[in-house]
């Protein structure tokens, strides 16, 4: 073709196509692409925002796990050694006797009603010595990047403030922390009730919630009719239930586990207290407000392995001469066995992170002792972090912080074994 | 069909060994399993249990509601027309509760609703699957942290980055806008994954016929996917509406305690279920006025994401696009 046809005014054929840089000729495309190109951008960059909002999620919870604190004594510790034993290396006895001593009657009483002098641990004996006789008094703490980058600025500051406090980078997470009993100062406390306390409320839940969210999933995928009205509203009523708020299974745990079935949750039918002083709220009660919460969940992904068992498996039994009941406990339950665990676990870690409704359910606050069984008052992790990270001091911070950590892992061993049972099942079929 | 003859042989056999023809007849028949019943019925007791739940919600929020409703002090126009949340001086007005819930759930949809849908555009019709095998478990972990870490970074990280920007005397410590933000960041996982779904069940022949007519790629995802997707992104878009005005304890953290009719986002402001946490958390008595008014609270919440989950289920159910 010439550019003599292409022409519109020679030709006379005004749609024939034009060619860039020619007359009449508007270009879009180069519109077009940048456009194209702005919109890739706005796209990566809002998945880029979902990982920095990640990144900065935990790095917030590290900065403020670790730091260095500023540490002012008021009584040298090296005028408390007893014998020639430096004071670190005293025994719980000499410890106790040390206190007794120095210490105020009242001040003496106030510990000893938390726990006594005699049942606490050496660790423990010498917490109390350093922050009440020697009188460890956290006079300042930083976070981890303050530590690092202003380490100059912060020593001036304190050499002015405080000429003689030492400055020492702590850890907040440690294994103190890990196995020491909760207490009002946060240079001594510790997750050691509240790790136990979820713990066994998480067995509660799995205990109740395991055996019944597989039982409705067996007979919706295996009994019930599909079209039968009963079985849609079962059905759409568990896709309800998964989105209720948790607060809410809070409120009906408190009404149904709490109050209602005080009696039997706060477990006076097996010591025989009376009703004044049965509690319902225990971890019986939270572990079933919790197998309430995690059902529906459980129940969704329990159907979704049963189903994923292949229907031939079902045939050669029948085919067999087994019954129902024979073929689903034989065959099909076993088969998607690693399914259903692995949907549990998953609803375990969606258990052990709730706070909301174990509040409402009523939680204790001060615990001071492990949990010894499903009656027991508790606390549990996530709502001691909730009350530190309530509290104004910085300190009260940073254990929540390292509190978070413990939590976090937790869940990350939780979400590891979902992911190794994956696999295993993967290779399987 | 089991022939006679065919079953000649068989009982031949059975006569060689001790059985009898009459018991043969009798092993034919179905045999009485009562087991198998009870199994049965104790697996339907099993699936019951969710639908007790709900009743027992229904019924729990209901009586106790009814029986705020019916306290001389209470009425049900004040409930809904009061503009102060006072119980110590009997003041009922769930206005400043329910304001402050559409403010946070406001803010974070403003984040969580761009911030969702685009990170799913990008995974379903950008992402290489390398780059979508490294993303999906990143935004999964995002989605399994518990919601309590994410009060915890909205107090200490949001709420200080928002006081630099705009200065610490407009800010309070406690305030709706910290917490929106994070609620927003809490549910966009949710959004992007249900969103990504929406999208992915988007036939491949659409994208083909769009990028053969010359559509490029961001005019195929955008006129093309997206549109052919709606109900499944409105249906995702609503059940995070109802996540965000559910969610307590980012709310509980850093929202505020004490409410407050405000539209100001820096000011504190309690939601109606930060202040049902706040007031269940100390000691309360079973009688009290303040307990029943946490039943009356919790009713209007449960109501309103109930609301929200079946009109998702109606939009996903009615508008569907269902392709071959």
């Amino acid at each position: 073709m010439s550019a003599a046809q292409r022409d519109p005014s020679v030709t006379g054929r005004p749609e024939a196509p034009l060619l860039r840089g020619q007359e009449g000729y508007s270009d879009n495309v180069t519109g077009r692409k940048r456009q194209a190109r702005r919109w890739e951008l706005l796209f990566i960059v809002s998945t880029l925002v979902g990982i920095v909002a990640l990144g900065s999620l935990l790095y917030n919870v590290l900065d403020s796990a670790y730091g260095l604190v500023a540490i002012d004594v008021k009584v040298d510790p090296a005028s408390l050694a007893r014998g020639g034993v430096a004071l670190e290396a005293l025994p719980a006895s000499e410890l106790a006797t040390l206190l007794r001593e120095k210490l105020k009657k009242r001040d003496l009483k106030t510990i000893e009603k938390e726990q006594p002098l005699a049942a606490r641990s050496t660790e423990d004996l010498l917490g109390i010595v350093q922050t009440k006789v020697v009188g460890v008094d956290v006079v300042g703490t930083w976070v981890l990047s303050d530590s690092l980058l202003r380490r100059r600025a912060i020593e001036a500051e304190l050499a002015r403030t405080h000429p003689n406090a030492t400055l020492t980078f702590k850890s907040w997470l440690r294994p103190a922390f890990l196995s020491s009993q909760q207490s009002p100062d946060p240079m001594l406390s510790g997750v050691r009730s509240a790790i136990l306390g979820s713990l066994w409320t998480i067995l509660v839940t799995i205990v109740v919630a395991l055996p019944l969210g597989v039982a409705a999933a067996v007979y919706l995928e295996e009994y019930a009719a599909k079209d039968r009205r009963l079985t849609q509203v079962i059905q759409t009523n568990i896709n309800n239930l998964a989105g209720v708020p948790s607060i809410i299974y809070g409120m009906l745990g408190l009404t149904i586990f709490v109050r209602l079935l005080e009696p039997l949750t706060s477990g006076a039918w097996l010591t025989g207290a009376t009703s004044a002083t049965a509690n319902g709220r225990t971890i019986l009660s939270a572990g079933l407000t919790l197998a309430l919460l995690v059902l529906p969940l459980q129940i969704i992904n329990s159907q979704e392995a049963i189903r994923a068992v292949p229907g031939s498996l079902r045939q050669a039994s029948y085919g067999l001469g087994a019954t129902r009941w024979q073929t689903i406990w034989a065959h099909v339950l076993p088969s998607a066995l690693p399914g259903v665990l692995t949907g549990t676990i998953l609803s375990v870690s969606r258990a052990i992170g709730e706070t909301a409704p174990l509040v409402v359910v009523g939680a204790s606050t001060a615990i001071f002792q492990d949990p010894s069984g499903p009656f027991s008052k508790f606390t549990v992790l996530p709502i001691q972090i909730y009350q530190w990270t309530s509290r104004p001091q910085a300190e009260f911070r940073s254990i929540a912080a390292a509190a978070i950590l413990v939590l976090l892992a937790m869940l990350l061993s939780l979400n590891a074994a979902a992911v190794f049972l994956r696999n295993r099942t993967q290779v399987r079929h | 069909m089991v022939e006679p003859q065919r079953m000649k042989p068989l009982v031949d056999r059975g006569a060689l060994s001790t059985v009898t023809d009459v018991d043969f007849a009798a092993r034919l028949r179905p045999q009485r399993r009562p087991w198998e019943a009870v199994i049965e019925s104790g697996l339907f007791v099993a699936a019951l249990v969710s639908v007790l739940t709900t009743a027992g919600i229904i019924y729990v929020l209901g009586y106790e509601a009814l029986r705020f409703f019916l306290l001389p002090q209470v009425t049900l126009t004040e409930f809904v027309t009061g503009t102060v949340w006072q119980p110590s001086i009997d003041q009922f007005g769930v206005m400043p509760l329910v304001s402050a819930t559409l403010l946070t759930s406001m803010i974070g949809m403003l984040v969580a609703l761009p911030l969702g849908l685009f990170i799913a555009v990008y995974l379903s019709e950008y992402a290489a699957p390398r780059t979508r095998g490294v993303l999906k478990p990143i935004l999964e972990v995002l989605a399994g942290v518990p919601t309590v870490v994410y009060g915890f970074f909205a107090l200490t990280f949001v709420t200080p980055i928002l006081q630099n920007i705009f200065g610490r005397n407009v800010v309070e410590i406690y305030n709706t806008a910290s917490a929106g933000l994070v609620v927003g960041i809490l549910v966009t996982p949710l959004v992007a994954s249900m969103s990504e779904d929406a999208l992915h069940a988007v036939p491949d022949s659409l994208r083909q016929a769009a990028l053969s007519l010359g559509a490029t790629r961001h005019e195929m995802a955008l006129r093309v996917v997206v549109p052919a997707a709606l109900s499944g992104l409105a249906a995702a878009f609503i059940v995070a509406i109802s996540r965000a005005v559910g969610e307590t304890m980012v709310v509980a953290i850093a929202a505020g305690a004490g409410p407050a009719l405000t539209l100001n986002p820096f000011k504190g402001a309690e939601t109606m279920a930060g202040h049902i946490v706040r007031i269940s958390g100390g000691d309360l008595s079973y009688d009290s006025v303040d307990y029943k008014s946490l039943f009356a609270i919790g009713l209007l919440l449960f109501l309103i994401t109930l609301g929200l989950n079946l009109l998702s289920q109606r939009i996903v159910a009615r508008y569907r696009e269902v392709y071959e």
